[in-house]
């Protein structure tokens, strides 16, 4: 990050897009207090995240850095930051407006492809096992809980939104 | 009695059935029949999916809510990362008309419209607010004397906006409600740091996420506390899976018993560990679950 920013590099249609988040247009008065990163407790076990720096970066405009960033997928979302933000910028969700810019651009990680595809498909990011099965009847319960696991038609409703939203289409496996 | 329907999300039922089933019979007997909330989906979750699409987060999330609200009754939660997705897409669908009129486009396809006729609640918010600590403490049998960590979590209390829950920064209400129990609550170093497994980290980056939750199980085990006590499946999975996950990684052993507020209400009203299913935990503690057994009398 040492190198100098060229003002002709910097994307000002993203930082536009950035801003169309709810709250965001807060992020001009930023004043780089550095108050979020000093409080966040990803970054006390991880000192390479830096929120103040990656939504500065959306500040200017550095559209491919940041949607590349490795450490943009760090935020816990536990909104500490938002919360103690003395000019009132909404930190986190603008970091999570830029995540989606991200994958609407098609960077996306692994893991997030498989829970998402996984959501879609059974309506759940985390379905019923045999296990829990197992679990469930040894409490007494039914082995299928009253959610889309036991409703097939309110699977369908889940299916249909994905597909009316492009969700399916924007989470699916790359080839 | 009062009547509210009941959200389950995804890991209370699929890997915490006792949190499920707790839920239920303490509400029960503190004269709040939970109606099953058929059909519910994901709600979904909002550190991630909201991270991929906004518009596919919001319009699966008030698909949860409408179900409820054609039902006519408030919905409750029993989860903060549900709480997160549903309050949060429940109040800016009650306020913003241009994001409310897109998401209903979506529902119309499913025959379904948002209305923004019902609360969204949680446990812990609604037994303070709407039942009270004095009713809680008046359904306690068996004192629970536990020494206890509280864990609040950070989508019960965070975005405090439209939470109106007092201090973020310190929060008293979830310790209230566990000294009803019977229980002491125990003040732990970093008490309101997050479990490190939302926003879609504990899912992209395993090992960083067990980093949070190590230093929580590291700050709880040095107060000297019997179990950790959240309201939370996902930071109770986080806290429990990862301590077996910790161990392998990094070598440290906690043997800290991780406990839903549900499950903590229960032995208090003179269930067994049993019945709460507090014995299902992936993390074994015998010696807990010995000393647990004879809350209830040894029955």
């Amino acid at each position: 990050m040492s190198d100098t920013i060229k003002t002709s590099d910097l994307d000002k249609a993203f930082r536009d897009e950035v801003l169309t988040e709810p709250g965001a247009e807060k992020l001009i008065l930023c004043f780089n207090c550095t108050g979020c990163t000093a409080g966040c407790t990803m970054a006390e076990h991880e000192p390479n995240y830096n929120i103040r720096q990656l939504l500065r970066m959306a500040n200017l405009g550095m559209r491919d850095e940041l949607l590349n960033h490795p450490y943009l997928w760090n935020c816990t979302t536990c909104y500490k930051c938002q919360e103690r933000c003395p000019q009132g910028v909404p930190n986190v969700d603008i970091l999570l407006k830029i995540r989606t810019m991200a994958v609407h651009s098609g960077i996306m990680l692994d893991n997030h492809r498989k829970v998402a595809q996984l959501m879609a498909k059974t309506g759940h990011a985390v379905p019923i096992n045999d296990d829990n099965k197992e679990k469930r009847k040894k409490l007494g319960m039914n082995e299928l809980p009253e959610t889309v696991h036991n409703y097939p038609d309110a699977l369908e409703e889940v299916h249909k939104i994905v597909q009316v939203t492009g969700f399916d289409k924007l989470t699916e496996a790359q080839s | 009695m009062s009547e509210l329907s009941f959200f389950l999300g995804c890991i209370a039922p699929n890997r915490y059935p006792g949190i499920e089933k707790a839920t239920k019979i303490v509400m029960e007997d503190l004269d709040v029949h939970l109606k099953e909330l058929k059909g519910a989906s994901c709600c979904p979750a909002p550190g991630v999916f909201r991270s991929f699409d906004k518009l596919t987060w919001l319009a699966l999330a008030s698909r949860n809510v409408v179900l409820s609200e054609e039902m006519g009754v408030d919905l409750l939660t029993v989860c903060n990362g549900c709480f997160g997705s549903l309050v949060d897409a429940n109040n800016v669908l009650k306020e913003d008309e241009k994001l409310r009129s897109d998401v209903n486009k979506v529902l119309a396809e499913v025959g379904r419209e948002f209305k923004g006729t019902i609360r969204v609640r949680h446990i812990m918010e609604y037994l303070y607010d709407d039942v009270g600590t004095e009713k809680v403490k008046e359904s306690i049998k068996y004192p629970v004397d536990l020494k206890v960590a509280v864990h609040y979590g950070c989508h019960l209390i965070k975005p405090s906006k439209e939470r109106h829950l007092g201090s973020i920064e310190n929060p008293t209400f979830f310790d209230e409600l566990v000294e009803a129990t019977g229980a002491t609550s125990v003040m732990y170093k970093d008490k309101n740091a997050c479990c490190g497994a939302g926003g879609g980290v504990r899912t992209s980056s395993l090992e960083t996420a067990l980093k949070l939750a190590r230093a929580k199980l590291e700050h709880a085990k040095a107060a000297g506390v019997d179990c950790i006590v959240d309201a939370c499946p996902f930071c109770h999975l986080q806290m429990d899976v990862g301590q077996t996950e910790i161990e392998k990684k990094f070598g440290d052993v906690f043997n800290m018993p991780i406990v839903h507020y549900s499950q903590l209400l229960g032995l208090g009203m003179g269930y067994t560990p049993q019945e709460l299913g507090i014995d299902m935990n992936y993390a074994k503690n015998d010696e807990f679950i010995a000393k647990i057994e004879k809350i209830g009398g040894g029955k």
